[in-house]
């Protein structure tokens, strides 16, 4: 029963860490290049922009969401097991979510890479 | 990619690395945190290695914002994976921690990771070879010709 427990907990923080980072990404693509942002009005102008922006919000509030469940998970069982778990996953949903809702062009250079750095990371934390 | 956003990426795995060992630091001083007695976390912000850890993390979101503002983020999160080499490098030298053989695969590993997504284009616009943009995104003074 706590396995099952363990692996909902990482479920959950892997689906909200990858709403997250699609948020963000999303948010900051609807921004645009933050640098050239920062040249041409400054860097107020910049934060303004960012903390108005509702999918950032959405994005914090996801990413939120992800740490407290890490808490959650991490009391329920190891944190070598559930913190490489969760990051490694993530790197592989990732890749998938930024295809489906992005429409980014993740080539076969990129599934390898998001493939090869989960497979480092669940060997790093172990 | 020009020099400046290498710069913002190699930001992002100095201050991820450089911030979360300084975290690390702070809380083996503090010591061990019960789950009867999780309100004690917040006394860890008086510690000068966690404030320390905290302000070089701002920086790394930051810096990590500022790169998912021109590369999509299947590069950004790959190319930025190096701070996991770093953080196991800095935690051998600083922290005394042991680095297995097993983590030195695990490191070979997002190596060979983040030179996959390096060589390859940062943004989904300049990869699609097969469908250039449109010349009026391309050049904002373009005007269309009749044919």
């Amino acid at each position: 029963m706590k396995t099952l427990y363990t692996w909902s907990a990482i479920a959950l923080v892997v689906t909200a860490s990858t709403a997250g980072d699609i948020l963000l990404a999303k948010a900051m693509r609807e921004i645009g290049d933050l640098g050239l942002l920062r040249q041409n009005k400054g860097i107020f102008a910049v934060a303004a922009r960012v903390l108005g922006s509702a999918t950032f919000l959405l994005a914090l509030f996801f990413m939120t969401l992800a740490f407290f469940s890490l808490l959650i998970g991490l009391s329920w069982a190891d944190v070598s097991l559930v913190a490489p778990a969760a990051a490694s996953l993530t790197f592989v949903t990732n890749a998938v979510a930024a295809k489906i809702f992005l429409k980014e062009n993740v080539d076969r250079r990129r599934w390898l890479a998001a493939i090869f750095v989960a497979a480092g990371v669940l060997l790093i934390a172990h | 990619m020009n020099f400046r956003k290498y710069l913002v990426l190699l930001s992002v795995v100095l201050f991820s690395s450089t911030g979360d060992v300084m975290l690390a630091r702070g809380m083996k001083q503090i010591g061990e945190i019960h789950l009867t007695n999780l309100g004690s976390v917040f006394s860890a912000l008086g510690n000068f290695w966690v404030l320390l850890g905290v302000c070089f993390l701002f920086i790394f979101f930051a810096s990590y914002l500022t790169a998912l503002s021109w590369a999509d983020l299947t590069f950004v999160l790959p190319a930025t994976a190096f701070s996991y080499v770093m953080m196991a490098f800095l935690a051998r030298s600083l922290l005394h921690e042991r680095v297995s053989v097993q983590r030195w695969c695990g490191i070979m590993l997002i190596v060979a990771g983040v030179g996959f997504v390096a060589g390859g284009p940062s943004h989904t616009e300049q990869a699609a070879k097969a469908a250039p943009p449109a010349p009026e995104l391309a050049d904002p003074e373009f005007v269309k010709a009749p044919k």
